[in-house]
C-alpha cells in the first residue's frame, strides 16, 4: 500500500502578515515557512499507520506545488519520516490549479490513499482535496478526523451534524483530513534531519491548467 | 565570512523549540517548585537524538556540529535550564570527553549507550575544598596493580542520582600535584559509592544535584582515561567545550526572558498605552536585545572555532563570562518590566532570573573565566 500526502508550504501561523507594492503583494521578508498544519497532522497519521502496518504500507510520499523556495519545508517532511517527495515546479496560483497538478502526480504514482489537509492556513479555500478527487475520479471523504487500518480494512471517522460517522472505505480514495487525525505533529529526530537530504526529491514540471481566480488590478 | 545557518541547523533549532514550547512548558513550574527530575523529558529528548547530538554516528550519536548544539541549547534553555544542564553535561562533558580521549573499548562500552541517551552521565570534579581550584584534588585513586581504589568526596554533582556513568577526577600521585591526577570511568552502582542528600538549590531545582562519597571503590585499570597523570589536562580540555554549552544555556535564559518581556510589554497597559510605548521600557528592551545578540555571537563564534578545529578555549571563556553576566542583567530587567507579575512563578521570568545566577557560578565562575581570558592576553 502506498500513501500520498499533499502538502502546502505556508507562512508560520504566528506571522504578522504585511503587504508591499502599494498593498498588492504579500511581503514575505522575514517570513518563516512551515508545512501547512493540517497536512502535517495528515503526514503524522500516515507515519503512525506505516509504523504499525508491519510492512504492508510500503511508502509515504509527499507532494507539494511550489517553487524551489519550498524545498526546505519539503525536506522537513522528509526529516519527519516521509520516504520521498515530489515538487511540482510552479507557483501555487489557486485551488483549481493546485488540484490539477496534484491529480497528475497521483495518476503517475498509483497511490492507495491520498491525504489532503482540510484547508491550508494561508488562503483557507478548503477546495483542493475535493477537486483532486474529481480530477482523478476516485471517491473522497471529507472532514476525516480518524483514519484506521485493521487487517487491511480501512475505516474513517468524520464529523457530522450532531455526531460522528464511521465509514469503511474502498481503495483508492482521497481523505480530506481535519484536526483529530493525529494529536501532535511529529518533531524530526537527528537521524531524520541527517537523512532528509539523502531521500529522493523529484521535481516535475507543471501540466497546463487554467487559473480560475481573477485578481482585480 | 557569512552569517547563514544551514537548513539542518535551522531544523534542529526548530525541533528543540517545538519540544520546549510544546512539552517542557507544561510542567516546568511544577517541577521547579517540587524539585522533580525531568526523567520523561530526558527520555523524549534522547529519542529525538539531543542527548548525544555531537557524537559521531559510528558511536550512535547524532553527528551534529557545535553550531547546532548552541541553537538547540538556546531553545531548550529559554524554557527549562534544568533540562538544558542535563543535556549539556551529557553532551559536552561526558560524551565529548569519552569520544575525544577514550579507548575504542571504552567508547563501545560506555559512549554508545550515553550517545543514544539510554543512560546519562555525570562529571565529578568539584570537591568541598576544590571548586575553582581544581588542582587541589583530595579524592585519591590509589594504584593497586590491576585496579584503582577511590576514596573521597565530590560536591555539586549534576545528574548524581540519575546518571549511570560517572567520570571521576582523582589524585593518584599527590607528590606530582596536578600532574598526578587521573580521570576514571566509574559505574554508579559500584560498591562503596553513596550519595549525599538532594541539594536544595535556588534555581535549576529540577536537576538533581548531590555530593557523592567514595569509600574504597574499586575501579578496573582499563577504566582510566588516557595515560597515567592525564586527568587534570583531560578535565581542563573537556571544560573548554563545556563552557560553550553553559554559555549557550545562559544566552538561552536571557533570550527567553527577552521574548517574554517584549510580549508582556506589548500587552500590558499603563497610563493609557502599552508599556512598550514608554521609553523607560523600550530602552530596557533595547539594552537587553544587544546583550542577547552579543552573547549569541560569542557562543556561535566559539562553536565555529571548535567545529573548525581551531583553539577555542579563550573564545569559550569569553562567551561564558559575557553570556552569564548578561543573563543575570537581562533576566533582572525582565522581572522589572513585568513588575509584580514578574515576581510570581506564573510568568516564568523570576525562575529564569534564579537560573541565570547559576550560570555565573558553575563550570567555571565568572572570575575564573577572567583568569583564563587575561592569562591569554598577557602571555
Amino acid at each position: 500500500m502506498k500513501i500520498l500526502v499533499c502538502m502546502s508550504n505556508v507562512p508560520d501561523t504566528t506571522t504578522k502578515i504585511r503587504f508591499k507594492e502599494d498593498n498588492t503583494k504579500f511581503d514575505d521578508a522575514g517570513v518563516q515557512w512551515i508545512i501547512n498544519p493540517w497536512d502535517e497532522l495528515a503526514l503524522t497519521r500516515a507515519l503512525e499507520l506505516k509504523e504499525a502496518s508491519g510492512g504492508s504500507i510500503s511508502s509515504i510520499t509527499v507532494a507539494c506545488v511550489g517553487e524551489a523556495t519550498t524545498e526546505p519545508t519539503i525536506r522537513k517532511a522528509l526529516a519527519i519520516g516521509a520516504d520521498d517527495a515530489i515538487r511540482v515546479n510552479a507557483v501555487a496560483q489557486d485551488s483549481y490549479f493546485v488540484a490539477a497538478q496534484l491529480a497528475e502526480v497521483v495518476k503517475q504514482g498509483s497511490y492507495d490513499i491520498v491525504l489532503c489537509g482540510i484547508e491550508s492556513s494561508d488562503y483557507n479555500n478548503s477546495a483542493v482535496g475535493g477537486m483532486l478527487a474529481e480530477f482523478i475520479d476516485v471517491p473522497s471523504v471529507s472532514s476525516v478526523s480518524a483514519l484506521n487500518i485493521d487487517n487491511g480494512t480501512v475505516s474513517v471517522n468524520r464529523e457530522i451534524d450532531g455526531g460522528k460517522e464511521t465509514l469503511e472505505v474502498k481503495l483508492p480514495f482521497v481523505a480530506v483530513v481535519q484536526k483529530g487525525i493525529a494529536i501532535d505533529p511529529r518533531i524530526p529526530n537527528m537521524r531524520g534531519i541527517m537523512m532528509a537530504r539523502k531521500k529522493p526529491l523529484t521535481v516535475v514540471e507543471p501540466v497546463d491548467a487554467d487559473v480560475l481566480v481573477e485578481y482585480e488590478e | 565570512m557569512h552569517f547563514e545557518f544551514t537548513e539542518e541547523q535551522l531544523m534542529i533549532k526548530q525541533a528543540a523549540r517545538d519540544y520546549a514550547q510544546r512539552e517542557l512548558i507544561k510542567d516546568v513550574i511544577e517541577r521547579d517548585e517540587k524539585a522533580i527530575f525531568p526523567e520523561h523529558h530526558i527520555k523524549a529528548l534522547a529519542e529525538l537524538g539531543f542527548m548525544g547530538m555531537l557524537v559521531d554516528p559510528k558511536y550512535d550519536g547524532g553527528g551534529m556540529d557545535t553550531i547546532s548544539y548552541v541553537l538547540a541549547m538556546e531553545e531548550i534553555s529559554k524554557i527549562d535550564s534544568s533540562v538544558a544542564v542535563v543535556m549539556s553535561v551529557n553532551n559536552s562533558l561526558v560524551c565529548y570527553g569519552l569520544e575525544k580521549y577514550g579507548t575504542e573499548d571504552q567508547k563501545e562500552k560506555y559512549l554508545k549507550p550515553l550517545a543514544r541517551g539510554e543512560v546519562i552521565g555525570a562529571f565529578l570534579l568539584s570537591e568541598p575544598e576544590a571548586g575553582s581550584d581544581a588542582t587541589s584534588q583530595r579524592t585519591t585513586a590509589e594504584d593497586k596493580g590491576d585496579h584503582y581504589l577511590l576514596n573521597g568526596t565530590k560536591n555539586w554533582i549534576t545528574n548524581a542520582n540519575s546518571a549511570s556513568t560517572y567520570i571521576v577526577i582523582a589524585q593518584t600521585h599527590p607528590d606530582k600535584k596536578h600532574k598526578g591526577i587521573n580521570a576514571f570511568i566509574v559505574d554508579k552502582d559500584t560498591p562503596g559509592i553513596s550519595l549525599g542528600p538532594h541539594e536544595k538549590k535556588m534555581g535549576m531545582r529540577s536537576s538533581d544535584t548531590h555530593s557523592v562519597m567514595f569509600t574504597d571503590v574499586k575501579v578496573p585499570k582499563e577504566n582510566r582515561i588516557g595515560e597515567d597523570g592525564f586527568g587534570f589536562k583531560f578535565a581542563m580540555k573537556v571544560l573548554e567545550g563545556g563552557r560553550i554549552g553553559i554559555a549557550s544555556q545562559a544566552m538561552g535564559i536571557a533570550s527567553g526572558a527577552l521574548e517574554r518581556a517584549v510580549q508582556y510589554s506589548k500587552e500590558r497597559k499603563a497610563f493609557g498605552t502599552e508599556i512598550s510605548n514608554h521609553q523607560a521600557i523600550a530602552f530596557k528592551l533595547a539594552d537587553m536585545a544587544v546583550r542577547v545578540d552579543a552573547s549569541r555571537y560569542f557562543c556561535l563564534y566559539a562553536a565555529w572555532l571548535k567545529d573548525n578545529h581551531q583553539p577555542y578555549g579563550t573564545a569559550s571563556a569569553k562567551a561564558k563570562l559575557y553570556a552569564a553576566d548578561s543573563a543575570m542583567f537581562v533576566t533582572t530587567e525582565a522581572v522589572q518590566i513585568h513588575g509584580g507579575y514578574g515576581y510570581v512563578s506564573e510568568y516564568h521570568v523570576e525562575r529564569l532570573m534564579r537560573e541565570a545566577k547559576l550560570t555565573q557560578i558553575y563550570e567555571g565562575t565568572s572570575e575564573i573565566q577572567k583568569i583564563v581570558i587575561s592569562r591569554d592576553l598577557l602571555k
